[in-house]
């Protein structure tokens, strides 16, 4: 893609990017921290 | 489908499948959104920078779309008490507040090219997608600065229903008033204005930022279920 505008047409994309970036990591690593924490829990009711 | 999945159990059964079903589906469109928006033709007026229509739009579009879940949620978690809706309001909000940054950062990065400016305190449509992103902001400020939960929860929904009446603003501030912004030009009575080459990349990457959406939400009402339910453990472990 060339022209004199690229610079604001790949900034976009790169903004988007980082958006989605931070939404998944961020919900992957709340999801996985909440399941450890209720699966130690849970364990430790039991032992 | 809201008594169903007022059940935490039920809740946690149906989106166990449908979080990753709606993320492969949202990869999916997204994926053939952008190789089908990077390969359209340059506008004839706008150039290249057509092609941030494609992420600009789709991100708006989910903004409005998380708002209007959050806002559900919380009427349904007020009236009827439904811990589950609660969760869901509390998971939406920080997705939302990304979805809007995206489109306020994409609309000024087109809006420089093409207007002349990165931003217009004039321009109606602009101000209230703002007001939004600070509606974002103030529901997980207020969650997070009342210590007692359930208070905080409940300032919070007031807050959330509150801020629905910021949705047709938005949706109307073009027709409303005049702004850089162009009118209403894709739903519209008579049809779109834009080319169909156009449309239809930004109705697949619609669908699949609305997918997304649903994926990350899905999985973030699971997660704070989850949370909820350690922090129950927890205290009566205390006990």
């Amino acid at each position: 893609m060339a022209g004199k505008y690229a610079v604001f047409v790949a900034a976009a994309y790169g903004a988007s990017f980082v958006a989605f970036a931070w939404m998944i990591i961020d919900t992957v690593l709340r999801a996985r921290a909440a399941k450890r924490a209720l699966e130690r829990l849970e364990k430790g009711g039991r032992g | 489908m809201i008594t169903v999945l007022a059940n935490p159990h039920r809740f946690m059964a149906v989106s166990r499948w449908l979080a990753p079903a709606l993320g492969l589906l949202a990869a999916g469109l997204i994926g053939a959104g952008l190789s089908l928006g990077l390969a359209v033709p340059p506008d004839y007026q706008q150039g290249e920078t057509v092609r941030i229509m494609f992420v600009h739009v789709p991100a708006a579009w989910t903004a409005m779309l998380a708002y209007a879940c959050l806002g559900g949620a919380s009427f349904v978690s007020l009236v009827f008490r439904h811990a589950v809706a609660d969760a869901a309001a509390r998971a939406a909000a920080p997705l939302g507040a990304a979805f809007t940054a995206a489109a306020l950062v994409t609309g000024s990065l087109w809006g420089k090219p093409m207007w002349g400016t990165w931003w217009a305190w004039g321009d109606s449509r602009l101000v209230s997608v703002l007001v939004l992103f600070l509606l974002f902001l103030g529901y997980i400020a207020l969650r997070a600065s009342i210590e007692d939960e359930a208070k905080a929860a409940r300032a919070a929904e007031i807050l959330a229903l509150v801020g629905l009446v910021n949705l047709p603003i938005i949706k109307f501030s073009v027709d409303w008033w005049n702004t850089l912004h162009q009118g209403e030009s894709i739903f519209r009575a008579g049809g779109p204005l834009i080319a169909p080459v156009y449309l239809w990349p930004l109705f697949l990457m619609g669908a699949g930022y609305s997918a997304a959406f649903g994926a990350l939400w899905l999985t973030r009402t699971r997660a704070e279920v989850r949370a909820r339910r350690a922090a129950g453990l927890a205290l009566r472990a205390a006990h």
